[in-house]
């Protein structure tokens, strides 16, 4: 068990340091505003770019029609401006139909 | 903060909250029901909060692939994390306390509210108050899910695993239209994400997506 715990200990410490990357770094280095406007594009693209393999993936393969259509539904809402509770129980709600009539 | 922001902002928080609960309940039950202590999905939670990097470590050692390659499939899914810290660095709040806190609190979800804000007042009390009630009922859920074991059964029922793609989603829409240079770049990354995501471990095609900002260009409005 104490590999275990070595490894969540791993993963832990890991996933710390990254996310201390930004906090150190704040104030002691004076990012140029391009930079930092590139910052933010670039955690819109990874918030897309997760969200794309999200919606369509899994394990590495297709993740099945139910899933990418649900979610298909839920960005028409919000395009739609619909609220975001519509937006979000509409994706869910989709997907669970179409699985619970035998669509995977 | 207006009242009425701060409810809108608290109403749709709880929604991500309610969804990563169930999610929560998931991953505790799969671990224990897998056969791990109750003590390692908890512990873990609470020190790895980070739900794709501890799904797929309890995946890796469920299916015997050890330790080492769990904790290395795990850090490969948060080096996205690194970024996202990036971004947020200066909404965290001025003090070490709050810094040192915030990074722990950073996920895909917190960001996204946070980023889509309006103004750094805004981007602060969403960050917050996300963030906490985020920790709060994802680690109460994993507890909950470990101690009941299978009691949930298929969270692909509720269709659950569709409405995060949904949240993000309707997170990011507004960055979207306000910017075609933005828009350009997160097309292109996520078609690049796509398009190696078969060959590639979990938690690369993300950051591959990241050469998208090559479309980016001087970032004056196109």
């Amino acid at each position: 068990m104490s590999a275990t715990v070595a490894m969540i200990l791993a993963l832990a410490v890991g996933t710390y340091a990254f996310r201390l990357v930004g906090p150190v770094l704040h104030g002691r280095v004076e990012l140029p505003e391009r930079v930092q406007e590139l910052l933010g594009a670039g955690a819109v693209v990874l918030l897309v770019a997760l969200l794309a393999t999200g919606a369509l993936t899994e394990g590495g393969g297709f993740a099945g029609w139910a899933r990418p259509a649900g979610v298909l539904v839920g960005a028409v809402l919000a395009w739609r401006r619909a609220p975001f509770v519509l937006v979000v129980l509409g994706a869910a709600a989709a997907t669970a139909v179409l699985r619970a009539v035998g669509v995977a | 903060m207006r009242t009425a922001e701060r409810t809108a902002l608290v109403r749709d928080s709880a929604l991500v909250w309610l969804a990563s609960g169930v999610v929560g309940v998931s991953f505790g039950a799969i671990a224990v029901t897998g056969g791990l202590p109750v003590w390692v999905p908890v512990v873990m939670s609470l020190v790895v909060y980070a739900g794709s990097a501890q799904f797929s470590a309890v995946g890796v050692l469920l299916a015997g692939g050890g330790p080492v390659a769990a904790a290395v499939t795990g850090l490969l899914l948060n080096t996205r994390t690194a970024a996202f810290s990036l971004a947020v660095a200066d909404i965290l709040g001025p003090g070490r306390l709050a810094r040192l806190l915030g990074a722990h609190l950073v996920t895909d979800e917190t960001v996204a509210f946070a980023l889509a804000q309006p103004d750094p007042a805004r981007r602060r009390a969403a960050f917050w108050v996300s963030g906490l009630g985020l920790f709060a009922v994802w680690n109460t859920g994993v507890l909950a899910g470990a101690l009941a074991g299978d009691a949930l059964g298929d969270t692909g029922t509720y269709g659950l695993d569709a409405a995060f793609p949904a949240v993000l989603v309707a997170l990011v829409l507004p960055a979207l239209r306000e910017s075609s240079a933005i828009r350009r770049s997160a097309l292109l990354g996520a078609g690049l994400a796509l398009a190696v995501t078969p060959a590639v471990p979990a938690g690369v095609p993300v950051l591959v997506a990241l050469a998208g900002l090559v479309l980016h260009g001087s970032g004056r409005p196109a």
